[in-house]
């Protein structure tokens, strides 16, 4: 018989496997991480909350208080009344447009067919490419001299050359046009959701819809969607947000106007707080972004909680 | 000095005892098994015996000491996994010898130990491949290979076997324990498998409930079951029980006979009616109720195949059967072993 | 047999026209950024031309200019110092903290993870104006190392998600039969996790770099010389001399700037998918 059992040395102190404890290891590795947001993220939050109550300019720097004071000005404000307005109907706008393109081009990619790789390939090209790069390539098709979608229109027939729109210079083509360039950029991450949510479902489940009788449409709507319903929720949370406080195709394709009419919040709080140095007005619109941001996060993490099966 | 002690551990997960005071001797060189229903706890107590968790409360001794607050690696444990755990980026030869290695022994030395552990297995031939490009059961020697190599004074083995198809599972766990004999090693074998229990362990601890109700050898967890768990837990198809007189009775399929079969005097009759009958080849296995007792109650009887031949017994009919008064058990009203009552 | 032909040739159509409208939907803008940056001006300029197709022959003439009379090739090298330096950042930080959430943290590490993902949605809008003292405090102002400095505030949180869902698909066996042989929980870690998650790290550096390319907010209000600016920004407000736009150069700069990001997604974004549907789906 094999003599197996050998002693093993015995440790000297208690601190010499302090490193092994779970607790203690774990917080060392998430330390760094959470030092760096806490200090570039939570901080600066906090900063800006304070410029906003406060009458802080950059010509100016004082830190006094002034109460809601700024926020009361800018709300009586009616080119910010507008902005306001504006970014809800941007968001609103893209989104829904971004998600019916995005359901149907999922739908047309579930298919196999030839060359489905490579259309599939150049769908991500909107949500792949760097937002300010398409933008530009939208900038010149929307040119007011030059634009190809007029010079189609015209050859068409559909309108003459003094009818040409003003895409960008006219005031509801303009707030349609930043519609437009943001669902187009959204819609290929609206089908990459959709794909990854339909392909989870099991396939059992769509064959026994099958079996019991459903149609294409039932299984669409009454099967399908409400399966993929938690991750499309979270989709559209990332969509939301990221349209919501934007200012890179606004500030890009029209600088907020003709006369405000694209302004969006995120542009706002750029011209007022940076380019014109009003930090505590600046602030004070970034903030207006928050309430909408809260509801829409914690409207959708409850939803998805609520729903998960 | 026992190779393993542990007194009255617990493990709680929130408020729920996974492990609820497990107090359990392993003597030196035994081969020890677990044996439980899923989720009855036997997975985390061997977990705390390897130091993967801590227990809530209650000590544990390796080798005489206590190694409460030790992690694995100083206390002369070594595991295999379900799935073996085998280091899919390393070879077999960098496999076993990894823990050598983390132990900081000389690289000659590690040589010498790897060579002696994959001989020991008979995995010499494989020690350049992969673990990806090795079969099941070359899989299984690698990890025990990889867990003896550090010479412990503990082998854990967690279920190895469940990932085995049927087949290779009665010759794996002969391999297992042969081996084990060979090398004498202590050895804890976690299994929700009784015939596995029963055919490797030196004595079974079986588990429900995170508590130990009865350790013994295989005769005596067989033949002397503490209580109704463990009397009806091991023994395929399982012990029959009826309640009786505030109390229960039992006795095994295999020892309910027909009475032309009975040869001992001191036997206790029943009228059994035959409902349904299984002929499974190497025996016949007939379902009936008993009368007298719960007409719901589905009670085995296991025929040997001596009686197989006869197929007098029929459903429907009314037969005389016995039990031998020495395999009848009784059990109190609480499902604890009693005497006669 | 005919109405049945008719209304799958139908269907069939359809189908392929609706293949058709996407295709031409998400790509023609990159057409029209393709061929403007080969057409001569004259071309470009002159609005009886048919824009679809080259009227005067192709010309490298706006490439040319590009690389010649603009800070084009200062602004890629910008880039890239700054690409690899936040990912480097980048992966130091998230990659112990992911397998710590993911591994080590029970309950409160989940919370934790979900707290640190959430910063990921704080909008760049509303932290550019503290940040902007911030990095003016730093002196810091007006370089491009304020971005390496910056965009680490999003690349973690992203990446640490990411990294979480690889690690919770990871079985722990094996980081648990080498700290029974005999490593650290710190040694499991560097010896098996990561060796074992190089495909999920791979993924997530790449898209990290195409997240530092794809910024505009924090590049747009920290630099504005125009040597400093990563090539999204100065393509996209470098370009324009006086008040004219030299579309020929901006679709030039932004077709070599677009094709790496471009192509990097496309061999990740299965890998990518999995990361984040790892996380969300069950």
């Amino acid at each position: 018989m094999v003599a197996i059992a050998e002693s093993v040395p015995k440790p000297h102190t208690r601190f010499r496997f302090i490193l092994d404890r779970r607790d203690v290891l774990g917080s060392l590795l998430v330390a760094p991480a959470i030092l760096y947001v806490l200090l570039l993220v939570g901080v600066p939050f906090l900063m800006a909350v304070y410029y906003s109550v406060s009458a802080y300019t950059i010509y100016d720097p004082s830190w006094s208080f002034v109460g809601l004071a700024n926020f009361e000005q800018i709300i009586a404000d009616p080119v910010f009344r507008q902005t306001l307005y504006n970014t809800f109907i941007f968001t609103f706008g893209s989104q829904i447009l971004g998600l019916i393109l995005g359901k149907f081009g999922a739908l047309v990619l579930l298919r196999p067919f030839p060359g489905r790789k490579l259309v599939r390939a150049l769908i991500i090209l909107p949500w792949a490419v760097p937002i300010a790069l398409a933008t530009v390539a939208w900038q010149w098709m929307f040119d007011s001299l030059y634009s190809v979608i007029n010079w189609t229109l015209i050859a068409l027939g559909i309108i003459t050359r003094s009818e040409a729109p003003n895409w960008l210079g006219n005031q509801d083509l303009a707030m349609l046009s930043v519609i437009i360039v943001n669902a187009w950029r959204f819609f290929p991450f609206a089908i990459v959701i959709f794909l990854a949510g339909i392909t989870s479902i099991p396939q059992d489940v769509l064959d026994a819809a099958t079996v019991d009788g459903a149609g294409f449409w039932r299984r669409n709507y009454q099967i399908i969607l409400p399966m993929i319903l938690p991750i499309t929720a979270i989709g559209l949370i990332f969509g939301i947000v990221f349209t919501f406080t934007d200012l890179s195709i606004v500030f890009l394709m029209t600088m907020g106007g003709p006369v405000g009419a694209t302004s969006v919040l995120g542009f706002a709080g750029f011209q007022t707080g940076i380019v014109s140095g009003d930090v505590s007005h600046g602030a004070a619109i970034s903030l207006f972004m928050l309430p909408v941001l809260l509801v829409v996060v914690v409207g959708m993490l409850r939803f998805i909680r609520r729903r998960e099966i | 000095m026992a190779a393993v002690s542990t007194r009255d551990i617990i493990k709680k997960f929130g408020e729920v005892p996974a492990v609820n005071g497990i107090s359990l001797d392993v003597p030196n060189g035994e081969f020890m098994v677990l044996l439980g229903p899923s989720g009855c706890g036997k997975t985390t107590f061997l977990r705390i015996i390897c130091g993967l968790e801590r227990q809530t409360s209650g000590d544990l001794l390796i080798g005489g000491d206590v190694v409460n607050d030790i992690p694995p690696r100083a206390r002369g444990v070594a595991m295999m996994f379900q799935s073996y755990g085998l280091y899919p980026h390393f070879t077999v030869r960098h496999n076993i010898a990894f823990p050598l290695k983390t132990q900081r022994v000389p690289s000659a030395e590690i040589s010498k130990k790897v060579d002696w552990a994959s001989q020991l297995l008979g995995i010499s031939h494989l020690l350049d491949r992969r673990p990806r490009q090795l079969s099941g059961g070359e899989r299984q020697r690698v990890a025990l290979a990889r867990a003896l190599v550090r010479q412990p004074t503990v082998l854990l083995l967690d279920e190895p076997l469940s990932n085995l198809d049927a087949k290779l599972r009665a010759s794996a766990r002969l391999e297992i324990k042969q081996f084990q004999q060979r090398v004498g090693v202590t050895t804890i074998y976690v299994t929700h498998d009784q015939v596995e229990a029963m055919g490797m362990g030196d004595r079974i601890a079986v588990i429900d409930g995170g508590r130990v109700r009865q350790v013994g050898t295989p005769a005596e967890i067989y033949d002397d079951p503490a209580d109704r768990f463990v009397a009806t837990f091991v023994g395929t198809p399982p012990m029959n029980i009826v309640a009786k007189n505030g109390g229960y009775l039992g006795f095994r399929p295999e020892n309910f006979l027909p009475m032309d079969m009975m040869d001992d005097t001191n036997f206790a009759e029943f009228n059994f009616r035959v409902d349904r009958s299984e002929y499974l080849g190497s025996e016949r296995i007939v379902y009936g109720v008993i009368e007298g007792f719960d007409p719901n109650q589905v009670i085995t009887a296991k025929l040997p195949p001596a009686h197989v031949a006869e197929e007098s017994i029929r459903p429907g009919e009314w037969h005389p059967f016995a039990v031998r008064n020495s395999t009848l058990r009784y059990f109190d009203k609480d499902g604890k072993r009693s005497s006669r009552h | 047999m005919p109405r049945e032909k008719v209304a799958a040739v139908l269907q069939e159509t359809s189908f392929y026209g609706a293949v058709a409208f996407f295709f031409v939907l998400a790509a023609f803008p990159f057409y029209w950024m393709l061929i403007t940056s080969f057409k001569e001006n004259s071309d470009l300029y002159n609005v009886t031309n048919i824009p679809f197709w080259f009227n005067d022959p192709p010309t490298l003439e706006h490439f040319r200019y590009l690389f010649e009379k603009t800070l084009f090739t200062t602004w890629l090298l910008n880039s890239l110092i700054i690409g690899l330096c936040v990912t480097a950042i980048t992966l130091v930080t998230a990659l112990p903290a992911a397998y710590s959430l993911a591994r080590m943290t029970g309950r409160n590490g989940e919370a934790l993870g979900i707290g640190i993902f959430l910063t990921y949605l704080v909008p760049p809008t509303l932290l550019f104006l503290p940040l902007s003292r911030v990095i003016a405090e730093l002196g810091l102002q007006n370089s491009m190392w304020s971005l390496v400095l910056v965009y680490p505030t999003f690349t973690i949180p992203f990446c640490t998600w990411l990294l979480m869902g690889f690690f919770k698909a990871m079985p722990p066996e094996i980081e648990e039969a080498a700290i029974v042989d005999g490593c650290s929980l710190f040694g499991a870690f560097i010896k098996m996790a990561i060796p074992l998650s190089v495909p999920g790290i791979l993924t997530v550096v790449i898209f990290t770099f195409t997240l530092t390319l794809q910024e505009f907010v924090y590049a747009l209000t920290f630099v504005s010389a125009s040597d400093q600016k990563p090539i999204t920004l100065g393509v996209a407000t470098d370009l324009i001399r006086g008040d004219v736009f030299y579309w020929g150069e901006i679709m030039a700069g932004a077709l070599i700037a677009s094709i790496p990001v471009a192509i990097a997604y496309n061999l990740f974004l299965d890998r990518f998918i999995s990361g984040i549907t790892g996380g969300a789906v069950k």
